[in-house]
């Protein structure tokens, strides 16, 4: 990829804001303003921000309950974010759906899904009425390495095959499902996208913590999917440098897995590579930083000042 | 004056002529579920649709039940308006992740900026010796959630008029035909007209006591009241539900309040059945002005058994009905 400047200073905002985002929702967890589960994307920003924007603005994202970021690269604003994860009026939901379950359909960015492998088949489904409706989109799905085991993986990944749909089934394999081991639960091991091969799709595995690798599979993989031969998959290696959620007590990894996995942090990673390669500077980096950190403090005061849900309103939008 | 023409037709092909309609008056419906095309649907409702609207609107599926419904709450996020045939309420089992974790849940947890217009036709019931796994009454479990709505018709006039509202309906309707009614046989109008989910029928009037129910029970009920009046003069007013969510208790309470005696009568099990809550909502608003307590017919306790003699003394029946009557309100 011939990354430009542009790109480069993309790549690296969008990065550092997810991080930013996650670290300061941490704390607000920690103060008790966010309550409930709340599961950080630190770590595995390069594959959101590789694979999202690669995406036309009517192409449909699908996500999984560590949606933050995903919700993020596609353009959420921080502000609607943060107040839903504080249970907030001004939320993407107005505070009914919390962290796990963030929508927003002027994005066509489709719900995070707390159910581990419950978004697959909806994800088919909309790629369904895309090829119904003859509208040439295609569809993101994000699943994690917990959910290729369950019943709904398999029979998407069957059914999107079989009917030629379009969808980009996009595997972050954090190589835990929340505390045990992909070793411990996948008969195939670390190789899961060898089981997508099985159902006929195409499939590669790839560096998720390498943003610019991240981008070019996307867009080969979309320009494929667009081609109308069906779904092809890709599966991202990454990892979480947090625990599966903050109640976590993080006993079931090695000090020194997360240390090495630590060692290739995304964002440095690519930042370093970009002020060697003339692409960001110093003071880019420093522009940048700066600005995510207003966008940030921006959206916890936005939160912060918002108004509880009115109670009369609790009944509202269970039935259209 | 004339009388408008009335056909008399099958429950079988009130469904069948709705789904028509449906597909007739909308291009974003489309039919999916497992052998509903080629075969021409299990309980033949589709016969000769796959040659007539094409394989991309009548599709037939895997045998895969959680994403021949997660697929279509998607389609539906993604515009359609699908209709899903479950061959049947036990095999909703498989599906009850994208049921309840998802068609309810949407709307509410995006605040009304996804709305899922899905319609869930199911066969439920026992009855013909089909065994445990085949013979379930569920419907009473979805109605239990949020989200969801649930309508299940005893007639041709209500399996039509429901299919009509449920098609229109901009949320998850689960729709559920019982296995054992598909060639009763009853007038309906060429005119339009649908039937609004959330109103009981009341079948039959009376004074003397209140008999609720739903699908073939409705149908018992009919039975039983027409037997209590025969053998002793006694008055049943029959209330079919049609709907269980949401439910129509003005209709059910008001009748309470009139007849003051109720028995409420559910295909499925006894615990934890449907009929309690159909109970508990009697007793909150009509006390005072019952006679005595509100009684249920249920299913028995028990895995549905093969045997025909053994499976026939765990349903109610009509016969159960009449003697629960006489015997707790003395009629």
């Amino acid at each position: 990829m011939n990354l430009q400047r542009p790109q480069a200073i993309e790549f690296y905002r969008q990065m550092l804001l997810i991080r930013r985002f996650e670290e300061a929702s941490s704390r607000l967890y920690m103060q008790g303003k966010i309550r409930g589960f709340l599961h950080l994307y630190i770590g595995q920003e390069a594959v959101a921000v590789g694979a999202i924007p690669a995406l036309n603005a009517d192409d449909y994202v699908v996500s999984h309950y560590r949606d933050h970021g995903h919700a993020l690269a596609r353009g959420m604003d921080p502000k609607v974010i943060m107040a839903e994860l504080c249970g907030k009026v001004t939320g993407s939901s107005g505070g009914k759906g919390g962290s796990m379950h963030l929508f927003d359909s002027s994005r066509n960015f489709m719900g995070g899904y707390g159910i581990v492998g419950g978004q697959l088949p909806i994800a088919v489904g909309l790629a369904l009425a895309v090829k119904y409706l003859e509208q040439g989109r295609v569809v993101m799905c994000f699943f994690g390495d917990g959910a290729v085991n369950q019943g709904e993986f398999h029979e998407s990944l069957n059914l999107a095959s079989l009917w030629k749909l379009p969808v980009l089934f996009f595997l972050e394999n954090n190589l835990y499902g929340m505390g045990t081991h992909v070793d411990r639960t996948h008969a195939g091991g670390r190789d899961i996208y060898l089981t997508a091969e099985s159902y006929k799709v195409p499939a590669a595995q790839i560096d998720g913590m390498d943003v610019v690798g991240v981008r070019e599979a996307t867009t080969e993989a979309l320009a494929r999917v667009r081609d109308g031969g069906g779904p092809v998959f890709l599966e991202a290696m990454t990892y979480r440098f947090r625990g599966h959620s903050l109640a976590d007590p993080e006993e079931y990894r090695d000090e020194s897995e997360v240390t090495a996995w630590r060692g290739r942090d995304p964002i440095e990673w690519f930042g370093e590579l970009a002020v060697e390669g003339g692409l960001l500077s110093d003071a880019d980096v420093e522009e940048i930083a700066e600005e995510v950190a207003a966008s940030v403090r921006e959206s916890i005061q936005f939160a912060e000042n918002s108004a509880e849900p009115r109670l009369d309103t609790v009944y509202e939008n269970l039935y259209g | 004056m004339m009388e408008r023409p009335v056909a008399e037709i099958t429950i079988r092909e009130a469904v069948a002529r709705g789904l028509r309609e449906a597909l007739d008056r909308d291009d974003r419906v489309f039919l999916m579920g497992e052998d509903i095309g080629r075969y021409e649907g299990s309980y033949a409702v589709t016969r000769g649709f796959l040659a007539d609207y094409g394989p991309d609107r009548v599709r037939d599926t895997p045998i895969a039940e959680s994403v021949i419904v997660g697929s279509a709450i998607g389609a539906a996020m993604g515009g359609l308006r699908p209709v899903v045939e479950v061959m049947t309420i036990n095999f909703m089992l498989l599906a009850m992740d994208q049921v309840v974790n998802h068609a309810a849940k949407l709307r509410y947890m995006s605040n009304g900026q996804f709305s899922i217009p899905l319609t869930i036709r199911t066969v439920t019931g026992g009855g013909g010796q089909l065994g445990a796994t085949h013979s379930q009454s569920l419907e009473g479990w979805f109605a239990s959630v949020p989200g969801l709505k649930v309508v299940a018709p005893s007639t041709p006039y209500d399996a039509l008029g429901l299919l009509r509202s449920a098609v229109a309906d901009d949320n998850p309707v689960i729709y559920a035909e019982h296995a054992l009614l598909y060639g009763v046989r009853g007038e309906v109008p060429d005119d339009w007209y649908d039937v609004p989910i959330g109103s009981a029928a009341v079948r039959r009037a009376g004074k003397d006591v209140t008999i609720v129910a739903s699908s073939r029970m409705a149908r018992f009920a009919e039975e039983a009241a027409a037997a209590l009046m025969e053998k002793s003069g006694h008055e049943a007013e029959v209330i079919d539900l049609r709907t269980l969510r949401p439910l129509d208790t003005g209709t059910i309470v008001e009748s309470a309040r009139k007849t003051g005696r109720v028995v409420v009568v559910d295909e499925a099990w006894r615990t934890g059945g449907f009929a309690g809550e159909i109970v508990s909502t009697v007793q909150e608003e009509a006390f005072d002005d019952l006679d005595g307590p509100v009684v249920r017919v249920s299913g028995a306790n028990l895995p549905a058994p093969y045997s025909r003699k053994l499976e026939a003394a765990v349903y109610p029946s009509p016969e159960r009905i009449l003697q629960a009557i006489e015997r707790n309100f003395g009629l």
